[in-house]
């Protein structure tokens, strides 16, 4: 409801609307035009994600889908189990990977979904932009 | 500055030692202005006295000759040459105005696949012998008729109005181009009322995304309609606004004119009183 009164009393310029299209479609169109990027990518994802957890590499997808108001990345890499190293708890010097809380295995039961939606760049950009545009009102003269 | 040269068809300077600059004017998206702004840009540029050609790569839907008012003189077109029907000083039509101005029109019952990549790439390299500026409307679009346009060009203009559509299209006609083409761009029809108002998207948007050198921005006015109805180029009347804007970008390109391009500004009211062409 607020939502509503605020964009009825202070609609968003058309051409800030514009802008925000562009850059998703054309993030979304780059991703789609340069698969070797985003099979690199993908490579480099697993490749972090299999230093923690075992995972079925062979059934690893990642994909981009234009949303509403960001590009999500959906990684789908199931996940076969836990790497032995990785059970100890973080803190604790490196040494001794402690075979004795091997019972703690993870069962490998139906693979687990990753799934990440890093935002690109959110807030930070805006402020920027609406400068920018002020900046241009103030440029051009007004005869 | 070049000397204004009257002769009809300068002479071919010996071999080897002349090889003129091939600009491909393109867009991805059609009606966005490539052949208005090839008409002008070409214009502006033999008015320096450079020797320069206009291809009209557009094969199927030519336009490049009316809206320089030279349809009438068209005898034979690029296809004829490719084809050997016609020799080349045969086809090449001699503008109206500017004694180092030539045109090469498209055909119009033929096809864009019916243009051998190969053959057009010679043509041009023969033309950038004998001109100092061999400048290519292309066509809309990223197909053949696009790949056979900037087949001989090592330089490409990207026309760009402000939507969201044309920056997409041009967006990826920058990829397509690679780094192979020293591309820049002109923005054309802005309407400077509008970005004012936040309706229109502002060159520094369009260019956010483009990222490419600017080198003018040519305002939506009745001033370009009306030049094209006639069939004389708006660069060619010295009173116009548009016209000095595609004057200095044709001075850019030369690089007499080290200028940034100039954004238009809204038309005052004494403008509009004061300034309407019919």
């Amino acid at each position: 409801m607020l939502d509503f009164l605020k964009r009825l009393f202070n609609p968003e310029p058309s051409n800030v609307t514009a802008r925000e299209r562009l850059r998703l479609v054309l993030l979304s169109d780059h991703l789609a035009l340069a698969p070797d990027v985003v099979e690199s990518l993908k490579a480099d994802l697993i490749a972090v994600i299999s230093k923690y957890v075992d995972v079925d590499d062979a059934h690893c997808d990642v994909t981009f889908e234009q949303q509403e108001s960001v590009v999500a990345m959906l990684a789908n890499i199931p996940i076969l189990g836990m790497k032995p190293a990785v059970r100890t708890p973080r803190p604790a010097p490196p040494v001794d990977p402690a075979p004795a809380s091997a019972s703690v295995a993870a069962e490998p039961e139906a693979p687990e979904t990753a799934a990440a939606e890093p935002e690109p760049p959110p807030a930070a950009p805006k402020p920027r932009r609406r400068r920018r545009r002020r900046a241009n009102v103030n440029a051009a003269p007004a005869h | 500055m070049h000397e204004l040269r009257v002769d009809p068809l300068p002479a071919a300077p010996p071999e080897g030692q002349r090889r003129g600059r091939c600009i491909v004017i393109t867009s991805g998206k059609g009606g966005v202005g490539k052949t208005t702004t090839t008409a002008n840009v070409g214009v502006a540029l033999a008015s320096t006295g450079a020797r320069v050609v206009l291809i009209d790569a557009d094969v199927g839907l030519r336009n490049l000759d009316i809206v320089l008012g030279l349809e009438a003189r068209v005898r034979h077109h690029v296809l004829d040459v490719l084809d050997g029907n016609a020799e080349l000083d045969d086809a090449l039509v001699s503008d109206k105005r500017v004694a180092t101005l030539k045109l090469l029109a498209a055909s119009q019952t033929r096809e864009k696949d019916d243009v051998d990549t190969a053959a057009f790439k010679d043509l041009v390299d023969r033309l950038r012998e004998r001109f100092d500026y061999v400048m290519i409307d292309c066509p809309a679009g990223i197909e053949m008729g696009f790949q056979n346009a900037i087949v001989g060009a090592d330089e490409a203009i990207i026309v760009c109005t402000p939507e969201v559509s044309a920056v997409r299209d041009a967006d990826r006609v920058v990829g397509l181009l690679g780094d192979r083409v020293k591309t820049k761009l002109i923005v054309n029809r802005l309407r400077p009322s509008l970005v004012k108002r936040g309706k229109m998207l502002s060159v520094d948007d369009v260019n956010a995304i483009l990222r490419l050198p600017l080198l003018g921005v040519i305002a939506d006015e009745p001033g370009v309609i009306v030049s094209t109805n006639k069939g004389e180029p708006i660069a060619l009347d010295p009173a116009s606004s548009t016209g000095e804007a595609y004057r200095k970008i044709a001075g850019r390109i030369v690089g007499t004119d080290t200028s940034a391009p100039e954004i238009p500004r809204e038309a005052s009211f004494f403008d509009k009183l004061f300034g309407g062409q019919r």
